[in-house]
């Protein structure tokens, strides 16, 4: 049979992909999130519209029935394997590429109504006070507004960013080798210890996030908002 | 020459006309006091000056500048900006940036106006001359010992007094207040008069919204009286309190004595 440190080595090797997942998904998602909050908070009706039903749809439908829809249905609809075959060589992992895509897309909406949230929740009196001192709008929101947002929402954002780590263990449906699924391949062969072993991987990983946004929130308390 | 002048100036809020026609004028160097019971439109007529609000009828003119005409055309979001330091607006709030101390709440407007400086060493010397001008504001505002302080670490009245120097930093030819001492405690509402009265004693042109009348008499030339969305009294501070005209400022005037 294999050793523990073999076990640990091909472990390591999936537990590589549950954290590309994880950052890529954090990354793309909080900035894609961002731009989503500020659709449903337009006041252009038709945009906040269109933004919320999407925002319902996502939310309202499984995480694993779309990363299922994403890889295959491109196929079924087009007659063509897949989003990413004409891809430039490094995104041509299809089935990684049609997982990370489906996780952007589902946790940037949930994080655009974090982000709406916090911004609605920050009282005019400061975008007011950012006007009659001559900022744009802009200026207000990213010198002003921003980091008062950023403080309000690290304790449902870090929900949320932990239950990411752990949701990344769905994407073994389209057969992406991530630590669980390395962990099953031993079980087929008899051994049964590592599939819990990988639990301590997951409690590893989230105890560097609780951390971390322990971290932030301690930096921020410098101030009340 | 007025520097402030308000023609005929309407503004609703649905079916509610909250702002009946009011028109005033001001000299340079005055202090004018707005009173009234609340919801006589006070802050609506505040806020149309200071484009928080868009009137719907009347004209606003600041110093040969057209803030607000109803029948011109109407201003851009850059224009509307590059008025805006004109006019200086102390909140009854504070809405002090909690993020900021001090020092940096009341130079950041000025650092990101002085910003399209490309050159970096003269936009070095523009800040720390922005930095040098705002000290010796809160110096005289008796904030010297709290630049780097946070506003939540600052009482109200401190809060208050920094509100005032941000706005005094963007050095604005008129300086509006809104209710200054409404969310203060009374023992503090006196560190905001003095500040009013050493700008004062400096022909600051200020216009102040308040329920103090204490306040109004000491600090004010003018005082307006609005009741129900119009002006129905209005003149030098001394006459109007004394000898009130209408019965509905004597019986105004009756509930604070």
């Amino acid at each position: 049979m294999y050793s523990f440190s073999e076990v640990n080595l091909k472990l390591l090797d999936g537990f590589k992909v549950t954290l590309d997942l994880f950052a890529l998904t954090l990354i793309f998602g909080l900035i894609l999130g961002l731009i989503i909050s500020f659709g449903s908070m337009s006041r252009f009706k038709p945009l906040s519209f269109v933004t919320k039903v999407f925002i319902w749809i996502i939310r309202g439908t499984p995480l694993m029935l779309q990363i299922l829809v994403v890889f295959y249905a491109p196929g079924l609809v087009f007659g063509k394997p897949n989003l990413f075959s004409n891809a430039p060589i490094m995104l041509r992992d299809e089935r990684f590429m049609a997982a990370l895509f489906t996780f952007v897309i589902n946790y940037s909406c949930y994080f655009s109504e974090i982000f709406r949230g916090g911004i609605q929740s920050i009282p005019v009196g400061q975008h007011e006070a950012g006007q009659v001192l001559g900022l744009s709008k802009t200026q207000t929101f990213f010198r002003v507004i921003l980091l008062q947002v950023v403080k309000r929402i690290v304790p449902p954002m870090s929900n949320e960013i932990i239950t990411l780590i752990k949701d990344t263990s769905l994407v073994r449906v389209i057969m992406v080798v991530e630590i669980i699924k390395v962990a099953e391949k031993f079980t087929a062969k008899g051994m049964i210890w590592p599939l819990f072993y990988t639990g301590l991987f997951y409690l590893v990983a989230c105890g560097i996030m609780t951390l971390l946004f322990g971290l932030i929130e301690k930096k921020l308390s410098y101030f009340k908002a | 020459m007025a520097i402030l002048e308000v023609i005929d100036l309407h503004k609703s809020f649905g079916k509610t006309e909250v702002l009946k026609g009011i028109s005033f004028s001001m000299e340079p160097g005055q202090v004018l006091s707005i009173i009234g019971s609340s919801g006589s439109g006070k802050t609506t007529l505040l806020r149309c000056i200071n484009f928080l609000e868009t009137a719907d009828r009347g004209k606003i003119l600041l110093d040969g500048d057209v803030l607000f005409d109803a029948d011109g055309e109407k201003l851009t979001a850059a224009e509307r900006r590059a008025l805006q330091p004109k006019i200086g607006l102390v909140f009854q709030q504070f809405n002090l940036f909690p993020q900021y101390n001090v020092l940096d709440n009341v130079t950041l407007a000025v650092k990101l106006r002085a910003k399209k400086e490309k050159n970096a060493a003269s936009r070095k010397a523009m800040n720390a001359e922005i930095e040098e001008k705002a000290i010796a504001l809160l110096n005289k505002m008796g904030l010297g010992d709290k630049l780097k302080n946070y506003p939540c670490e600052l009482s109200g009245g401190q809060q208050q007094r920094v509100s005032i120097a941000r706005a005094m930093a963007l050095e604005p030819k008129i300086l509006f207040f809104d209710e200054p001492t409404s969310a203060l405690d009374p023992e503090l509402t006196g560190e905001i008069l003095k500040v009013i009265r050493a700008l004062a004693a400096e022909h600051m042109t200020m216009v102040i919204v308040t329920h103090e009348m204490n306040f109004a008499k000491e600090v004010s030339d003018h005082i307006v009286f609005m009741d129900k969305g119009v002006i129905a009294e209005a003149g030098p501070a001394a006459e109007l309190f004394d000898n009130p005209q209408t019965e509905r400022l004597r019986s105004f005037l009756s509930n604070y004595n």
